[in-house]
């Protein structure tokens, strides 16, 4: 976060909707962060609060042509919104690469590992023999914790196991030295060993090439095991965004005090009944006025049905931004349940 | 009202079953439906049994149950204190393999659940966790008859049923339900949810006219509106999806549901509502869980008893605490140490024991200790002996040679369970001796 250099990646206030037969789905209503050089940013929320079409949106790849998009993302320099096909090729094979949640999608069944890997090694380098690209595919296979590299390259995506075929996605992702690495829940679908070895990867690519990684997840110990800085989205928003310590030990949204109090965890102990936010999401056909986490927020108020701005309120820590109404002192005051950070609940209420 | 329109078998159920699973030792007559997380409505209530006698399989099986001797509701009486409510002995599930174009040959097997035993007592809730693969839901198969057993003894109320027909079942089938991972496979998208839940009430005996208003109560108890029987499957959230599968499950007026992964696919906000949903329901109707989580953070809040599992055998069974603050097994500690836990400075500071590679292949298991070629304390006893399962104070159990976070006393007062599978070796466990350096330091025990 150096204040010489711009960020590798701008976004400000993006908004992608969906047209649908019962109405305009707004999925993204007002996204804006930044991700510098080697810096992992999470994106954290529940399904469907937009974070995969946020990393999508960034890839080029809208879910439909119903889509249409506002506000900018700004990649070193290149707009992404509103790129022509042209543009966003040529992004995706030199500066962004996505790994996605179920990488069986993304590979396809019928080729060999390897000539897939090649493929997209000279699609980005044309001039590079096949035999050379062989062989790079090797040392990317390898470096990604593939054992046995060499012989595996004839093998067909399904005789991989999930974790495998996850690092062979990383290692194509590699191939092209990505600027920017956009992982789409890419350890939800695995065992938490693999998980492990996996988020390990991910840190060494950072580490090792400097690369920005933008991680989306639902997992808040995934967030706490590897990034640098959060983005917290309920509903299409951003409603809170700060460095990891901050979002964990002093988080200014009442979503995220809910997140916290509710996670299980095997180091705690086991209370007899684990903090629940009630209700549930809305529905982005037709969004709560105001504050989109009014509807189950404990501490609404009148104000509350104008849209918060996503703004600074914590003093000394401009990189600290939420969108809540409450000020400091009843947000510290009102996170504090049983002695830890939580939601307060009433009674419990489900629906 | 159509709840008594979902008399027909459903079609779907049958349809969708994989050929290769019927092959796979579903019994052939009453279970058809159930052939796994994918498949709808393969609860093993009426509607889970599609291929029953058409049109009569829900109100047809209470009225079989009752003349057929009736040995369901004799043993209820005979439970001992002290009985388990479930038993398994030496279960083993075996998948063949086969090849061969005209004549199939068996080529080998799959080690899915390979000599497991344990109780489960009244009232009590048993995580079972374990790698994805490991056999979770195959052995709650094989425990709800979806699957037959290739060995080995199942007992409700201390009554074998490993080979009960389906007359014989059906009374247990009413005590014994099973919950599905994927709420949105799991429960018919074509039936309304009154009669998602008609067919189970019917099967309990209510009568017809009583249906609707049972339903809403069921629907109200699982915390949601009762004004929804009209609706469908896929006009519900993933977790009011899970909810109607609660229901569905408790309008039997089960003893013991086994879940499978009931909360793997939702939201964290929404997994903490559902746990604590099947909590109280637990001491309402004093409920018996099994409980299958590949996450040992889940378990953890539910559970009074976690059985670790890993390639098809139980590598630890340990009152839940002790299995986190005082693993011995060096897979658990290695599940352990994986979990990134929620809290940045605690995260930061915590050795982690940290193990690489994968599962090996199940049809070939490794010799002697399955975990030995992931294991950092394997020695040479590891790849030839089976270990056994080692009772340590307090009911801890755990299958290794080498055992972690025990002291030599510990070792010395342990003793050989009889829980031990059949091929375990003679050999009771021995701490690795000092010095033998590489081997102690390359875990250091997880720090809490
Ligand atoms: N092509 C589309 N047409 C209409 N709605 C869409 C389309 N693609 C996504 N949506 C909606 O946009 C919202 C956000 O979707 P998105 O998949 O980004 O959520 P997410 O947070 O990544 O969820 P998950 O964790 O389930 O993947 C959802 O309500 C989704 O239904
Ligand atoms: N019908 C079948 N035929 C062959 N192998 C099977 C069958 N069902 C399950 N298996 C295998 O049995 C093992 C255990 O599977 P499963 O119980 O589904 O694991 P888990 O639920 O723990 O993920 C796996 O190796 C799986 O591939
Ligand atoms: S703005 Fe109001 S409703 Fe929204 S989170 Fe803050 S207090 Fe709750
Ligand atoms: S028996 Fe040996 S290989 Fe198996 S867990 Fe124990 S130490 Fe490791
Ligand atoms: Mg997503
Ligand atoms: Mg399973």
């Amino acid at each position: 976060m150096s204040a010489t250099e711009p960020p590798l990646l701008e976004i400000s206030d993006l908004r992608v909707a969906f047209a649908t037969e019962d109405g305009t789905v707004q999925a993204v209503d007002g996204v804006s962060f930044t991700v510098s050089r080697g810096e992992v940013v999470a994106i954290v929320g529940e399904s469907g609060s937009g974070k995969s079409v946020t990393a999508m949106t960034l890839m080029g790849l809208p879910r439909g042509s119903n889509a249409t998009f506002q506000g900018t993302a700004t990649f070193d320099g290149t707009e992404l919104v509103g790129a022509s096909d042209e543009q966003l090729r040529r992004i995706r094979g030199a500066g962004i690469a996505m790994v996605f949640q179920d990488p069986m999608s993304s590979l396809d069944p019928v080729y060999r590992i390897g000539d897939q890997i090649v493929e997209q090694i000279r699609a980005h380098e044309r001039k590079i023999s096949k035999a050379q690209a062989l062989d790079r595919a090797v040392t990317l296979m390898e470096r990604v914790g593939i054992p046995r590299a060499a012989e595996r390259l004839r093998s067909y995506p399904h005789e991989f196991s999930g974790g495998m075929r996850q690092r062979v996605m990383i290692a194509m992702a590699l191939s092209c030295s990505p600027k920017l690495l956009i992982a789409d829940e890419p350890t939800t679908a695995l065992d938490v060993t693999i998980q492990a070895q996996i988020l390990e990867e991910l840190r060494k690519l950072r580490d090792e090439t400097d690369a920005g990684v933008i991680l989306v997840t639902h997992d808040l110990g995934v967030v706490a095991d590897i990034a640098d800085r959060v983005i917290v989205m309920y509903a299409g928003r951003v409603v809170e965004q700060g460095v990891l310590d901050d979002i964990f030990y002093d988080p200014q949204h009442p979503y995220t005090w809910g997140l916290l109090g509710s996670i299980t965890r095997i180091d705690s102990d086991r209370s007899q009944r684990l903090p629940a936010i009630p209700g549930m999401p809305p529905s982005l056909l037709s969004p709560p006025k105001g504050c989109h986490f009014r509807p189950r927020c404990p501490h609404a108020f009148e104000k509350c049905v104008e849209v918060p701005p996503l703004e600074g309120h914590v003093a000394n820590r401009p990189e600290s931004l939420d969108r809540c109404w409450l000020t400091e002192d009843r947000k510290r005051a009102l996170r504090q349940v049983d002695g830890q950070v939580g939601l307060r609940s009433t009674e419990p209420v489900i629906s | 009202m159509t709840e008594h329109d979902s008399l027909p078998p459903d079609r779907r159920d049958a349809d969708s079953l994989p050929p290769d699973e019927r092959d796979a030792g579903a019994p052939p007559d009453a279970d058809a439906g159930g052939s796994g997380d994918d498949v709808p409505d393969a609860g093993t209530t009426g509607e889970g049994t599609p291929s029953a006698s058409p049109g009569g399989s829900m109100s047809g099986a209470p009225a079989e149950a009752g003349p057929a001797a009736d040995p369901g509701t004799s043993s209820e009486g005979a439970t001992a204190e002290g009985t388990p409510l479930l038993s398994v002995e030496h279960l083993r599930m075996l998948f063949p393999i086969k090849a061969g174009l005209l004549v199939d040959r068996q080529v080998g097997q799959v080690h899915a659940v390979d000599d497991v035993s344990f109780a489960l007592y009244e009232g009590e809730t048993l995580g079972i966790v374990g790698e994805s693969g490991c056999g979770k839901t195959t052995l709650i198969r094989v425990l709800v008859r979806l699957l037959d057993a290739t060995s080995g003894a199942i007992r409700f109320r201390g009554r074998d049923i490993t080979r009960s027909g389906r007359r014989e079942l059906a009374p247990i089938r009413r005590e014994m339900q099973m919950v599905f991972q994927d709420p949105q496979a799991s429960l018919n998208p074509r039936k309304r949810v009154g009669q998602i839940l008609a067919t189970p009430l019917r099967l309990r005996g209510v009568p017809r006219e009583q249906v609707a208003r049972e339903s809403r109560e069921l629907l109200q108890r699982v915390g949601m509106a009762g004004d929804v029987l009209n609706r469908f499957p896929h006009e519900f959230s993933g977790g009011q999806r899970q909810r109607i599968g609660i229901a569905r499950a408790l309008a039997v007026d089960p003893r013991l549901i086994l879940l499978d992964e009931p909360v793997s696919a939702l939201d964290v906000s929404i997994q903490a509502q559902v746990i604590n949903l099947l909590d109280e329901l637990q001491d309402e109707f004093r409920l018996s869980y099994v409980f299958v989580a590949h996450d040992l953070s889940v378990v953890r809040h539910v559970s009074d008893r976690i059985v670790v599992m890993y390639l098809g055998k139980l590598m630890e069974v340990s009152p839940a605490e002790q299995l986190y603050s005082k693993p011995i097994h060096p897979y658990t500690q290695a599940l352990l140490g994986a979990i990134p836990i929620p809290d940045p400075r605690v995260n930061r500071s915590r050795q982690r024991a940290v193990i690489s590679g994968e599962p090996p292949n199940p049809i070939n298991p490794p010799s002697g200790c399955r975990f030995h070629t992931r294991c950092p304390h394997a020695t040479e006893v590891c790849r030839t002996i089976e270990p056994p399962l080692t009772e340590y104070a307090g009911g801890h159990l755990a299958a290794c040679h080498h055992p972690q976070n025990v002291t030599a006393g510990e070792v010395a007062a342990a003793t050989r369970s009889d829980q031990s599978p059949l091929s375990a070796g003679a050999e009771g466990p021995s701490l690795i001796a000092a010095g033998d350096g590489r081997e102690t330091s390359a875990t250091a025990p997880v720090q809490r």
